[in-house]
């Protein structure tokens, strides 16, 4: 073993065990914790919050790039963001989430989408 | 649903294996211990370091980065992991180049975005915690392990509506994920680099997170939680280790607290 491969598996190691700490936190902490009547209601929004988070950016590309890394202006941006191809199929794929509450049923549908769109 | 994840991570494990001329075993050791870490998500992009630090003296950092930005587009022009990879793996061909080795500077880099992906995970882990509170220790390392963005949001809505056991449901839901995540990652490695450009496997990850996001906002408080979430991780998807991410999740939680009240008071003028 190399020392570049002794630093690759501690990069690993340091990273797997830095995750599952995070993942651990307050699954451990928790009832040691006196959690506070404002944050146990914060809690409320972390799905939405995070899953958003997620989401949003990963749609709002233009040719692979985060819009906020295009350059373009705000008007430019929305312009550009309305005619493409992955806000429209996401779009879709939102309507269909909301009628359905159907995961695989979402990706069918926004991913069949972007791939039509693509062929015209 | 994972193919695509998985994909990245193990075309470029896989493939620096068969560039480097590895032995089966060795790649298969490899491989084991990244399919251990897989169920992690988000840590198999350390993986990108073994393709980085597996290249021979001679090639130099230009060839370095297209390499990997080549393997990335074809195999998954992910927003998420290109992007996360990006600047470390630049960071560390330029430092490579320079002495020859791995810098532990850019090792720590790549570590810390890692980790800073993952905050997500301390909000994912508060907000699920209190319907762990009954479960043994030993079964809430396990269930720690498995936590997955899709485990967690699959759960915490079930747990929301109904009285279903919490340690059943949630491991119901999360091995399973985990089962599929390590062959997905299997298959990543056979036929990763093969998968033709023209199918968008990236755009399933956001979908499976829409699908998730959509039933998640019922009111005025986790419609503005999204909205701000949603915003400020995008205009922010430019700043360093991805501090977008956990920047639009933290706020987007305040912003669903100060819209709470104002979500009554709008039911209760409506309601009249």
């Amino acid at each position: 073993m190399t020392a570049a491969d002794s630093v690759v598996w501690l990069a690993v190691l340091l990273g797997g065990l830095g995750t599952f700490a995070i993942r651990g936190s307050f699954v451990f902490l928790y009832e040691r914790l006196d959690v506070p009547e404002l944050a146990e209601r914060a809690l409320r929004y972390v799905p939405a919050a995070v899953l958003a988070a997620l989401v949003v950016p990963a749609v709002l590309t233009l040719g692979g790039t985060p819009v906020a890394e295009t350059g373009l202006g705000p008007a430019e941006a929305a312009r550009a963001l309305l005619g493409s191809d992955r806000v429209l199929a996401a779009a879709l794929a939102a309507v269909v989430a909301y009628y359905t509450e159907d995961v695989l049923a979402t990706i069918v549908v926004g991913m069949g989408a972007l791939l039509a769109l693509g062929a015209l | 649903m994972f193919i695509g994840h998985a994909a990245l991570a193990f075309a470029l494990v896989g493939g620096v294996a068969i560039a480097r001329g590895w032995t089966t075993e060795r790649t298969l050791a490899i491989a084991v211990v990244a399919g251990a870490f897989a169920a992690l998500p988000d840590v198999d992009m350390v993986y990108a370091l073994v393709g980085v630090a597996s290249i021979g003296a001679g090639g130099d950092a230009l060839a370095l980065a297209g390499a990997f930005w080549s393997t990335g587009n074809v195999v998954h022009r992910a927003i998420t992991h290109s992007l996360v990879l990006a600047p470390p793996v630049a960071a560390l061909a330029a430092l490579r180049l320079r002495n020859g080795t791995v810098g532990i500077r850019a090792v720590s880099a790549l570590v810390a975005t890692v980790l800073v992906v993952n905050l997500r995970m301390v909000m994912y882990s508060a907000s699920i915690a209190p319907h762990f509170r009954e479960i043994a220790a030993r079964w809430k390392a396990l269930m720690a392990y498995l936590l997955t963005d899709q485990a967690y949001a699959l759960s915490v809505t079930r747990f929301r509506e109904t009285d279903v056991s919490r340690r059943g449901y949630y491991l119901g839901v999360a091995a399973p994920l985990w089962v599929v995540w390590q062959l997905c990652t299997l298959v990543g490695i056979v036929v990763g680099a093969r998968v033709p450009a023209w199918l968008p496997l990236d755009f399933a990850l956001p979908l499976v997170f829409l699908a998730l996001l959509v039933p998640a906002i019922e009111d005025a408080g986790t419609a503005a939680a999204g909205l701000v979430g949603g915003t400020l991780a995008t205009l922010g998807s430019g700043l360093p280790y991805e501090l977008g991410l956990p920047l639009g999740a933290v706020c987007g939680v305040l912003a669903g607290l100060v819209a709470e009240p104002v979500g009554r008071v709008l039911r209760e003028v409506v309601g009249r």
